[in-house]
Protein backbone atom coordinates (compact mmCIF):
# COMPACT_ATOMS: atom_id res chain seq x y z
CA UNK A 1 0.00 0.00 0.00
CA UNK A 2 1.20 3.48 -0.89
CA UNK A 3 1.90 5.65 2.13
CA UNK A 4 0.88 9.27 2.45
CA UNK A 5 3.57 11.71 1.37
CA UNK A 6 5.30 13.40 4.28
CA UNK A 7 7.62 16.33 4.66
CA UNK A 8 11.09 15.90 6.12
CA UNK A 9 13.20 18.85 7.09
CA UNK A 10 16.64 19.07 5.46
CA UNK A 11 18.10 22.61 5.61
CA UNK A 12 21.08 22.32 3.29
CA UNK A 13 22.79 25.22 1.54
CA UNK A 14 22.98 24.35 -2.16
CA UNK A 15 26.34 26.09 -2.52
CA UNK A 16 27.80 24.60 0.65
CA UNK A 17 30.57 22.82 -1.24
CA UNK A 18 31.69 26.04 -2.91
CA UNK A 19 31.40 27.98 0.35
CA UNK A 20 33.42 25.33 2.13
CA UNK A 21 36.27 25.51 -0.39
CA UNK A 22 36.10 29.32 -0.38
CA UNK A 23 36.51 29.34 3.41
CA UNK A 24 39.54 27.07 3.14
CA UNK A 25 41.03 29.33 0.46
CA UNK A 26 40.49 32.44 2.57
CA UNK A 27 42.29 30.76 5.45
CA UNK A 28 45.13 29.72 3.14
CA UNK A 29 45.46 33.28 1.76
CA UNK A 30 45.45 34.70 5.25
CA UNK A 31 48.17 32.36 6.46
CA UNK A 32 50.31 33.17 3.44
CA UNK A 33 49.78 36.90 3.96
CA UNK A 34 48.57 37.45 0.41
CA UNK A 35 45.76 39.92 -0.26
CA UNK A 36 43.37 38.56 -2.88
CA UNK A 37 41.32 40.82 -5.11
CA UNK A 38 38.72 39.54 -7.56
CA UNK A 39 37.25 41.47 -10.46
CA UNK A 40 33.80 41.17 -11.97
CA UNK A 41 32.33 43.16 -14.82
CA UNK A 42 30.43 42.83 -18.05
CA UNK A 43 32.40 41.98 -21.18
CA UNK A 44 34.04 45.05 -22.69
CA UNK A 45 34.23 47.04 -19.47
CA UNK A 46 37.99 47.44 -19.80
CA UNK A 47 38.74 44.90 -17.07
CA UNK A 48 41.80 43.42 -18.73
CA UNK A 49 43.31 46.83 -19.54
CA UNK A 50 42.68 47.89 -15.94
CA UNK A 51 44.31 44.76 -14.56
CA UNK A 52 47.28 44.99 -16.92
CA UNK A 53 47.91 48.53 -15.71
CA UNK A 54 47.56 47.57 -12.04
CA UNK A 55 49.92 44.61 -12.37
CA UNK A 56 52.49 46.72 -14.22
CA UNK A 57 52.51 49.46 -11.58
CA UNK A 58 52.25 47.24 -8.48
CA UNK A 59 55.07 45.03 -9.72
CA UNK A 60 57.54 47.80 -8.98
CA UNK A 61 56.91 47.54 -5.24
CA UNK A 62 55.06 44.31 -4.63
CA UNK A 63 55.05 40.67 -5.60
CA UNK A 64 51.92 40.23 -7.69
CA UNK A 65 50.25 37.51 -9.72
CA UNK A 66 46.97 36.96 -11.50
CA UNK A 67 44.50 34.21 -12.29
CA UNK A 68 42.30 34.85 -15.27
CA UNK A 69 39.00 33.13 -15.93
CA UNK A 70 38.44 32.95 -19.65
CA UNK A 71 35.79 31.39 -21.81
CA UNK A 72 37.35 28.95 -24.28
CA UNK A 73 37.18 31.58 -26.98
CA UNK A 74 39.11 34.32 -25.19
CA UNK A 75 42.63 34.79 -24.06
CA UNK A 76 43.05 37.66 -21.67
CA UNK A 77 45.90 35.84 -19.97
CA UNK A 78 48.15 36.31 -22.97
CA UNK A 79 47.50 40.01 -22.89
CA UNK A 80 48.13 40.24 -19.16
CA UNK A 81 51.45 38.47 -19.59
CA UNK A 82 52.70 41.75 -21.05
CA UNK A 83 52.74 43.10 -17.50
CA UNK A 84 55.52 40.52 -16.79
CA UNK A 85 53.68 39.39 -13.67
CA UNK A 86 53.02 35.66 -13.33
CA UNK A 87 49.65 35.00 -14.92
CA UNK A 88 47.66 31.80 -15.10
CA UNK A 89 44.61 31.15 -17.17
CA UNK A 90 41.58 29.23 -15.96
CA UNK A 91 39.63 28.12 -19.01
CA UNK A 92 36.03 27.82 -17.96
CA UNK A 93 34.81 26.29 -21.23
CA UNK A 94 31.21 27.39 -21.52
CA UNK A 95 30.84 28.06 -17.81
CA UNK A 96 29.95 31.69 -17.22
CA UNK A 97 31.66 32.16 -13.86
CA UNK A 98 34.54 30.97 -11.69
CA UNK A 99 33.98 28.66 -8.74
CA UNK A 100 36.15 28.25 -5.67
CA UNK A 101 37.28 24.76 -6.72
CA UNK A 102 38.67 26.14 -9.99
CA UNK A 103 40.68 28.72 -8.10
CA UNK A 104 41.94 26.06 -5.72
CA UNK A 105 43.04 23.77 -8.56
CA UNK A 106 44.83 26.52 -10.41
CA UNK A 107 46.83 27.50 -7.32
CA UNK A 108 48.60 24.15 -7.34
CA UNK A 109 52.35 24.50 -6.97
CA UNK A 110 52.11 28.25 -6.64
CA UNK A 111 53.90 29.45 -3.53
CA UNK A 112 51.47 31.93 -2.04
CA UNK A 113 54.02 32.92 0.59
CA UNK A 114 55.97 34.57 -2.21
CA UNK A 115 53.09 36.92 -3.05
CA UNK A 116 51.71 40.20 -1.74
CA UNK A 117 48.74 40.52 -4.09
CA UNK A 118 46.84 37.95 -6.09
CA UNK A 119 44.25 39.15 -8.59
CA UNK A 120 41.47 36.92 -9.87
CA UNK A 121 39.74 38.10 -13.02
CA UNK A 122 36.32 36.52 -13.28
CA UNK A 123 34.58 35.77 -16.57
CA UNK A 124 32.94 38.86 -18.09
CA UNK A 125 29.42 38.51 -16.71
CA UNK A 126 27.42 40.61 -14.25
CA UNK A 127 25.01 37.87 -13.21
CA UNK A 128 26.48 34.46 -12.52
CA UNK A 129 29.63 35.31 -10.50
CA UNK A 130 27.50 36.89 -7.79
CA UNK A 131 26.55 33.53 -6.24
CA UNK A 132 30.08 32.18 -5.85
CA UNK A 133 32.47 33.09 -3.07
CA UNK A 134 36.05 32.62 -4.27
CA UNK A 135 37.70 33.22 -0.92
CA UNK A 136 38.85 36.66 -2.01
CA UNK A 137 39.50 39.51 0.45
CA UNK A 138 38.05 42.14 -1.81
CA UNK A 139 35.67 41.96 -4.74
CA UNK A 140 35.70 44.75 -7.29
CA UNK A 141 32.85 45.40 -9.67
CA UNK A 142 33.92 47.39 -12.72
CA UNK A 143 31.63 49.67 -14.64
CA UNK A 144 32.92 51.51 -17.68
CA UNK A 145 31.59 55.00 -18.28
CA UNK A 146 30.44 53.82 -21.71
CA UNK A 147 27.99 51.37 -20.14
CA UNK A 148 25.63 53.97 -18.74
CA UNK A 149 24.70 55.17 -15.28
CA UNK A 150 21.84 52.71 -14.69
CA UNK A 151 23.94 49.55 -14.72
CA UNK A 152 23.84 49.22 -10.88
CA UNK A 153 20.03 49.25 -10.96
CA UNK A 154 20.00 46.56 -13.64
CA UNK A 155 22.42 44.32 -11.74
CA UNK A 156 21.84 45.05 -8.03
CA UNK A 157 22.84 41.55 -6.98
CA UNK A 158 26.39 41.71 -8.30
CA UNK A 159 26.87 45.20 -6.86
CA UNK A 160 25.65 43.83 -3.57
CA UNK A 161 28.09 40.93 -3.65
CA UNK A 162 31.01 43.29 -4.31
CA UNK A 163 32.97 45.47 -1.88
CA UNK A 164 34.21 48.24 -4.13
CA UNK A 165 32.97 49.71 -7.42
CA UNK A 166 35.28 51.16 -10.05
CA UNK A 167 34.35 53.45 -12.92
CA UNK A 168 36.71 52.57 -15.76
CA UNK A 169 37.58 54.33 -19.02
CA UNK A 170 37.03 57.69 -17.35
CA UNK A 171 39.04 59.34 -20.13
CA UNK A 172 35.92 58.77 -22.26
CA UNK A 173 33.49 60.20 -19.69
CA UNK A 174 33.10 63.54 -21.33
CA UNK A 175 32.67 62.14 -24.83
CA UNK A 176 29.85 59.82 -23.75
CA UNK A 177 28.38 62.41 -21.35
CA UNK A 178 28.72 60.09 -18.37
CA UNK A 179 26.78 61.43 -15.41
CA UNK A 180 29.02 60.40 -12.51
CA UNK A 181 26.72 61.72 -9.77
CA UNK A 182 23.76 59.76 -11.17
CA UNK A 183 25.88 56.60 -11.34
CA UNK A 184 27.10 57.18 -7.77
CA UNK A 185 23.53 57.65 -6.55
CA UNK A 186 22.52 54.38 -8.21
CA UNK A 187 25.39 52.54 -6.56
CA UNK A 188 24.49 53.97 -3.16
CA UNK A 189 20.87 52.89 -3.71
CA UNK A 190 21.76 49.24 -4.25
CA UNK A 191 24.78 49.15 -1.93
CA UNK A 192 24.82 51.94 0.65
CA UNK A 193 28.30 52.90 1.79
CA UNK A 194 30.14 51.25 -1.09
CA UNK A 195 33.57 52.69 -1.89
CA UNK A 196 33.88 53.95 -5.46
CA UNK A 197 36.99 54.82 -7.45
CA UNK A 198 37.21 56.49 -10.88
CA UNK A 199 40.08 55.26 -13.01
CA UNK A 200 41.44 55.56 -16.50
CA UNK A 201 43.84 52.76 -17.40
CA UNK A 202 44.81 54.81 -20.43
CA UNK A 203 45.86 58.05 -18.72
CA UNK A 204 46.47 56.59 -15.27
CA UNK A 205 44.08 59.11 -13.69
CA UNK A 206 42.71 57.90 -10.35
CA UNK A 207 45.15 55.00 -10.19
CA UNK A 208 47.32 56.31 -7.30
CA UNK A 209 44.31 56.69 -4.99
CA UNK A 210 43.21 53.16 -5.69
CA UNK A 211 46.68 51.67 -5.26
CA UNK A 212 47.02 53.49 -1.95
CA UNK A 213 43.73 51.94 -0.88
CA UNK A 214 44.99 48.46 -1.82
CA UNK A 215 48.28 48.97 0.01
CA UNK A 216 46.38 50.04 3.13
CA UNK A 217 44.16 46.98 2.96
CA UNK A 218 47.18 44.68 2.61
CA UNK A 219 48.85 46.28 5.62
CA UNK A 220 45.62 46.05 7.60
CA UNK A 221 45.25 42.35 6.85
CA UNK A 222 48.83 41.55 7.79
CA UNK A 223 48.52 43.49 11.02
CA UNK A 224 45.39 41.53 11.91
CA UNK A 225 47.21 38.26 11.24
CA UNK A 226 50.20 39.33 13.34
CA UNK A 227 48.08 39.98 16.43
CA UNK B 1 23.06 31.24 -17.00
CA UNK B 2 24.31 29.22 -14.08
CA UNK B 3 20.89 27.90 -13.10
CA UNK B 4 21.56 24.51 -14.69
CA UNK B 5 24.60 23.82 -12.54
CA UNK B 6 22.66 25.00 -9.49
CA UNK B 7 19.77 22.71 -10.43
CA UNK B 8 22.16 19.78 -10.76
CA UNK B 9 23.52 20.49 -7.28
CA UNK B 10 19.98 20.53 -5.92
CA UNK B 11 19.18 17.19 -7.56
CA UNK B 12 22.42 15.64 -6.24
CA UNK B 13 21.83 16.94 -2.75
CA UNK B 14 18.21 15.74 -2.65
CA UNK B 15 19.12 12.36 -4.10
CA UNK B 16 21.79 11.80 -1.43
CA UNK B 17 19.31 12.61 1.30
CA UNK B 18 16.72 10.29 -0.27
CA UNK B 19 19.17 7.39 -0.52
CA UNK B 20 20.26 7.78 3.10
CA UNK B 21 16.68 7.60 4.23
CA UNK B 22 15.46 5.05 1.70
CA UNK B 23 12.63 7.22 0.46
CA UNK B 24 11.30 8.44 -2.88
CA UNK B 25 11.08 12.18 -3.48
CA UNK B 26 7.90 13.84 -4.70
CA UNK B 27 9.06 17.38 -4.25
CA UNK B 28 12.06 19.44 -3.17
CA UNK B 29 11.37 22.59 -1.18
CA UNK B 30 13.80 25.44 -1.73
CA UNK B 31 14.25 28.87 -0.18
CA UNK B 32 15.41 31.36 -2.79
CA UNK B 33 16.58 34.78 -1.66
CA UNK B 34 16.10 37.84 -3.84
CA UNK B 35 19.89 38.36 -3.66
CA UNK B 36 20.82 34.77 -4.47
CA UNK B 37 21.55 35.70 -8.06
CA UNK B 38 19.24 32.95 -9.30
CA UNK B 39 16.25 33.48 -11.58
CA UNK B 40 13.29 31.44 -10.37
CA UNK B 41 11.72 30.59 -13.75
CA UNK B 42 15.06 29.61 -15.17
CA UNK B 43 15.81 27.41 -12.16
CA UNK B 44 12.49 25.57 -12.47
CA UNK B 45 13.13 24.88 -16.16
CA UNK B 46 16.68 23.78 -15.36
CA UNK B 47 15.44 21.49 -12.59
CA UNK B 48 13.35 19.57 -15.09
CA UNK B 49 16.42 19.04 -17.26
CA UNK B 50 18.69 18.19 -14.36
CA UNK B 51 16.32 15.63 -12.85
CA UNK B 52 15.32 14.02 -16.14
CA UNK B 53 17.64 11.00 -16.08
CA UNK B 54 17.52 10.52 -12.32
CA UNK B 55 15.19 8.96 -9.74
CA UNK B 56 13.92 12.52 -9.17
CA UNK B 57 12.31 12.60 -12.59
CA UNK B 58 8.67 13.70 -12.16
CA UNK B 59 9.48 15.38 -8.84
CA UNK B 60 8.63 19.04 -8.37
CA UNK B 61 10.75 21.94 -7.22
CA UNK B 62 8.73 24.07 -4.82
CA UNK B 63 10.30 27.50 -4.43
CA UNK B 64 9.68 29.86 -1.56
CA UNK B 65 10.94 33.31 -2.53
CA UNK B 66 12.58 35.22 0.30
CA UNK B 67 12.56 39.02 0.07
CA UNK B 68 15.54 41.02 1.29
CA UNK B 69 15.30 42.14 4.89
CA UNK B 70 17.67 44.84 6.13
CA UNK B 71 18.31 46.09 9.63
CA UNK B 72 17.84 49.84 10.04
CA UNK B 73 20.52 51.22 12.35
CA UNK B 74 18.43 54.32 13.02
CA UNK B 75 15.08 52.73 13.89
CA UNK B 76 16.72 49.53 15.22
CA UNK B 77 14.17 47.43 13.37
CA UNK B 78 14.22 44.89 10.58
CA UNK B 79 12.65 46.07 7.40
CA UNK B 80 11.59 44.19 4.29
CA UNK B 81 12.61 45.74 0.97
CA UNK B 82 9.99 46.11 -1.73
CA UNK B 83 12.74 46.31 -4.36
CA UNK B 84 16.41 45.34 -4.38
CA UNK B 85 17.12 48.55 -6.27
CA UNK B 86 16.73 50.61 -3.10
CA UNK B 87 18.36 49.58 0.19
CA UNK B 88 16.50 51.99 2.43
CA UNK B 89 14.45 51.70 5.59
CA UNK B 90 10.74 51.86 4.75
CA UNK B 91 10.06 53.89 7.89
CA UNK B 92 12.77 56.53 8.07
CA UNK B 93 14.38 56.26 4.64
CA UNK B 94 17.89 55.73 6.01
CA UNK B 95 20.11 53.63 3.76
CA UNK B 96 21.40 50.35 5.17
CA UNK B 97 23.63 47.54 3.93
CA UNK B 98 22.95 45.37 6.98
CA UNK B 99 21.38 42.39 5.27
CA UNK B 100 19.43 40.08 7.56
CA UNK B 101 17.85 37.81 4.94
CA UNK B 102 17.72 37.51 1.19
CA UNK B 103 20.80 35.56 0.13
CA UNK B 104 19.24 32.12 0.74
CA UNK B 105 19.76 29.27 -1.66
CA UNK B 106 18.77 26.43 0.59
CA UNK B 107 16.98 23.10 0.33
CA UNK B 108 14.68 23.26 3.34
CA UNK B 109 12.60 20.11 3.07
CA UNK B 110 11.76 17.06 1.00
CA UNK B 111 8.30 15.76 0.30
CA UNK B 112 8.82 12.00 0.32
CA UNK B 113 7.12 8.66 0.11
CA UNK B 114 8.51 5.55 1.81
ZN1 LIG C 1 14.74 53.39 9.80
Amino acid sequence: MMQEPRLIEVRKNVLKQNDHIARALREQFRNAGVFVVSLVSSPGSGKTAFLEKILTILREHYRVAALVGDLATENDALRLARSHAPVRQITTGTLCHLEAAMVQRSLDEWDLNQLDFLFIENVGNLVCPSSYDLGENLRLVLLSVTEGEDKPLKYPTIFNSADVAIFTKTDLAEAVEFDASAALANIQAVRPGMDVFSISAKTGAGMPQFLEFLAARLAEMREAVAF
Amino acid sequence: MHELSIAMSIVDLAQQEAEQRGVRINAVHLKLGALSGIVKESLIASYEMASFDTPLKQSRLVIEEVPVVIFCLVCKVECELSTIQMFCCSQCGAPSSEIVRGRELEVTALEVQS
